[in-house]
């Protein structure tokens, strides 16, 4: 490819950036051999910690490491204000979206979005209809994926209103850069990340069912053989809350209990890493033994409140992603501040026809799809490929979306041969409660392999710290 | 707190002190084995071993023979059974994971560390390190657990919980070791009051005590020749000794009585009642109604106080 990547530390020229020059000038100070030696503590300290992510579809309990860049990722303080303005408004937006299409459907009446996408979609549940959830929040946690592309502009790339995660390894990577580093943060102004869990009780707190004064938070978990257990463990812990599962809880006239060693004790607001599917085998999979019979009935009575809601996975949805911006416009009366990624609809007849003629190009995704499996990256596909996947988006072209391949920035990254830049990106975490609010960064996910723009750590993806810098520092000058 | 996670945590310290006590045990079994004696002495040492953690069928399965290697690597690092030092370290370990967000940051480092540096050792690496550096090697790591909890933890439900499941295991361990050791020995079967001990006696009383870090007690405490009848003494009703059965039962009646809820009085009776013997027994009414006897009653009690712990506290309502 002769595509041109916007590099975060070097310009055009190879020069470094402005933001980059403090952290340039330490490394290049560095005596060799150190940085190896602190990359060797960094994977030994996340091995003891444990701070791991099981694998799928490996022997059971099978846990990994995610590999982690010591080279930060380092956002310009003004770059940083721009997205996060752009963020909160996103996802009120988004959230209104919810409300609206779970009550008077205001948006669909007016024609700014058809009602067949929404109402039609998989993720859209009924059982959400007429039921107003407190302070009208949906997804109390989104994970906004954002890139940026060839000439340096941002994008957002998906909403993850369902149960995102990595929040904790933003966390741990933060630790970690910090105790290998200190004299870096000794150095430089770099915005702190540590109060996320204040900021998420916080938020599960203002979310409580009306009447509640004091209410008792818990993190669900589908138990430690999930992918994400040490996410859900770390979360409880930081907040101080209990780490349940399914069959830790029941329901007694509509409302939540937990067994504890002192009885039964009454459950008001829950921060649930399980899918809907699984939430309750009488309403959704009868055959989940992850969920809570009767958990639904006593959502919807008021008296517990899920996080995030019910039915969110509606509004992230690609094929409803291309609306975000109208849902902007139509509930804040604003331009949307974020840029949303160009996108065909292939159910539309005019955009299937671009896209058939185009698939090179184009990474093309299915509407229903999450994790990285079921894409064609057109640029990286063989001919083969490619015609195979013609064939499926002929025959069944409304479950699949097309955008255009982003030339996703890079960032300098220790691999096997030295430094090279790969590819990233940026999850930031935006939690609505009372208000809506996010530490600055989030998490930078890096794809390791030499061209990869895959990102997710179950296909091979590292991390990175993100730091966005504090005011005092020269904004990028080129 | 929840109920599940009382359970892993009581489980988790359970597993531990047992692979810690199995080191102990086979550390002194070995070392005793190199001291003169003849093969059927030595056979009847590892047979007991076997004999005390009730495997003698799940032994039979996999050897013909008791040896020295053979019983060390069934006890050490035969992962095809619950009860060598492997599984017990692993399902430490796997409890532990379970709820490693109410532990501290170090006990879970240390717990997890310690599963991680056994994992990949073969018995033969293991051997070829010296047999007595790995048992070293698991009550340090034992150890360092207990101190990570001591010094680091909340005193809340969760440690008592922890504490709880350790003082049971550890009171079962030490009347299971004193049960098997006294009969296995020379000296056990004469009436008590006669003190003559030879030379092999003291070595295999000396290594009984031992196996539960009381030696140097027993001599502090006697300042006199060793005799099974003290031993057994020290073993049951010291109040002081860690080891104790007294000073186990001391420890769960009084956790019972901080965690206790609206199902446990029974339990609550039945614990008191069991350290009410050891308070206020006698070690001539014990060998009265026999130590054997005795032990086996114990074990059993300790038993029932198991499965009545779990049905109060750590099934949930």
């Amino acid at each position: 490819m002769t595509t041109l990547f916007f590099d975060e530390m070097h310009d055009a020229d190879a020069g470094t950036r402005t933001h980059y020059g403090p952290f340039e000038t330490w490394a290049r100070g560095l005596p060799p051999g150190v940085m190896a030696r602190k990359r060797a503590e960094a994977d030994l300290a996340f091995r003891r910690l444990g701070i791991t992510f099981a694998v799928y579809g490996e022997e059971a309990g099978t846990e990994r490491l995610i590999p982690f860049d010591t080279i930060p990722r380092i956002i310009p303080n003004a770059e940083w204000k721009t997205l996060r303005a752009g963020l909160k408004q996103r996802v009120k937006a988004l959230n209104m979206f919810l409300g609206d299409i779970y009550n008077g459907q205001d948006i669909l009446r007016a024609g700014r979005i058809p009602a067949d996408e929404v109402l039609d979609n998989a993720q859209f549940r009924p059982e959400m209809k007429g039921f107003k959830v407190p302070n009208g929040i949906y997804a109390h946690i989104a994970g906004v994926d954002i890139v940026r592309a060839g000439a340096g502009e941002f994008y957002v790339l998906e909403d993850n209103l369902r149960v995102p995660s990595g929040v904790s390894y933003m966390l741990e990577n933060r630790k970690m850069m910090m105790r290998l580093f200190p004299e870096l943060f000794a150095q430089q102004k770099i915005a702190p990340v540590e109060h996320y869990p204040d900021l998420l009780l916080e938020t599960l707190r203002a979310v409580a069912p009306a009447g509640v004064d004091d209410p008792t938070v818990v993190v669900m978990t589908p138990g430690a053989f999930n992918s994400a257990y040490f996410e859900h463990s770390f979360l409880a812990q930081q907040m101080g809350v209990e780490l349940v599962e399914g069959r830790d809880l029941f329901i007694d006239h509509d409302a939540v209990y937990m067994r504890t060693t002192c009885g039964p004790k009454r459950v008001d607001v829950i921060y649930r890493r399980i899918d809907d599917d699984f939430l309750d085998p009488q309403v959704f999979r009868p055959d989940s033994m992850l969920g809570v019979p009767g958990l639904l009935k006593a959502y919807r009575a008021g008296r517990v409140t899920l996080c995030n809601a019910i039915g969110t996975g509606v509004a992230d949805d690609k094929s409803i992603y291309p609306y975000v911006g109208e849902m902007v416009r139509f509930y804040l009366g604003e331009e949307p501040i974020l840029n949303n990624v160009p996108t065909w609809r292939c159910r539309e007849k005019d955009d299937l026809r671009y896209v058939l003629d185009h698939l090179p190009e184009l990474v093309v995704k299915e509407v229903h799809g999450a994790g990285g499996y079921g894409m064609l990256v057109g640029p990286a596909a063989t001919k083969a490929e490619i015609e195979q996947f013609r064939a499926v988006l002929a025959a069944h072209p409304d479950k699949y979306i097309a955008q255009p391949t982003l030339a996703l920035s890079t960032c300098p990254t220790y691999v096997d041969s030295g430094i090279a830049p790969r590819h990233i990106d940026l999850r930031p975490f935006v939690l609505s409660g009372k208000e809506v609010s996010l530490v600055p960064g989030g998490l930078t996910r890096v794809a390791l392999r030499k061209g990869s723009l895959v990102v997710n750590s179950s296909q091979g993806g590292g991390t990175k710290d993100t730091w966005v810098l504090e005011n005092g520092h020269a904004e990028p000058q080129r | 707190m929840l109920s599940r996670t009382a359970d892993h945590l009581y489980w988790m310290a359970r597993y531990s002190e047992r692979a810690e006590n199995l080191a102990r045990l086979l550390d002194v079994n070995y070392q005793m084995s190199l001291v003169p004696h003849d093969a059927e002495t030595e056979r009847s040492s590892w047979n007991a071993i076997i004999a005390l953690n009730s495997l003698e069928y799940a032994y039979a399965k996999r050897h013909d023979e008791a040896t020295a290697t053979k019983v060390l690597h069934f006890m050490v690092r035969d992962e095809t059974h619950p009860s060598s030092i492997y599984s017990c370290l692993r399902a430490a370990r796997e409890n532990a994971h379970a709820v490693r967000g109410t532990l501290t940051a170090e006990m879970w480092e240390t717990i997890n560390e310690t599963w991680l540096q056994l994992r990949d050792q073969s018995f033969a690496e293991i051997h070829s390190g010296g047999i007595a550096a790995f048992f070293d090697w698991v009550k340090q790591r034992a150890s360092l657990l207990r101190g990570a909890m001591f010094g680091t933890m909340l005193r809340d439900e969760a440690f008592q919980f922890i504490r709880l499941g350790a003082l049971l295991e550890r009171a079962d361990n030490t009347a299971r070791i004193l049960d098997v050791k006294y009969h296995g020995l020379p000296g056990a079967q004469q009436s008590q009051g006669d003190d003559l001990v030879d030379a092999n006696d003291y070595y295999h009383w000396g290594a009984l005590l031992r196996s539960v870090s009381a030696f140097e007690v027993y001599r502090k405490v006697y300042r006199d020749v060793i005799t099974p009848e003290r031993v057994a003494e020290l073993l049951i009703l010291r109040e002081d000794l860690p080891r104790a059965l007294h000073s186990c039962m001391e420890g769960v009646v009084e956790i019972l009585d901080k965690v206790r809820n609206s199902r446990s009085d029974e339990t609550v009776r039945r614990a008191g009642q069991l350290y009410a013997t050891l308070r206020y027994g006698r070690m001539d009414a014990i060998f009265e109604r026999g130590l054997h006897a005795w032990l086996d009653d114990f074990i059993d009690s300790i038993g029932d106080l198991s499965v009545r712990i779990s049905e109060d506290f750590l099934v949930g309502a």
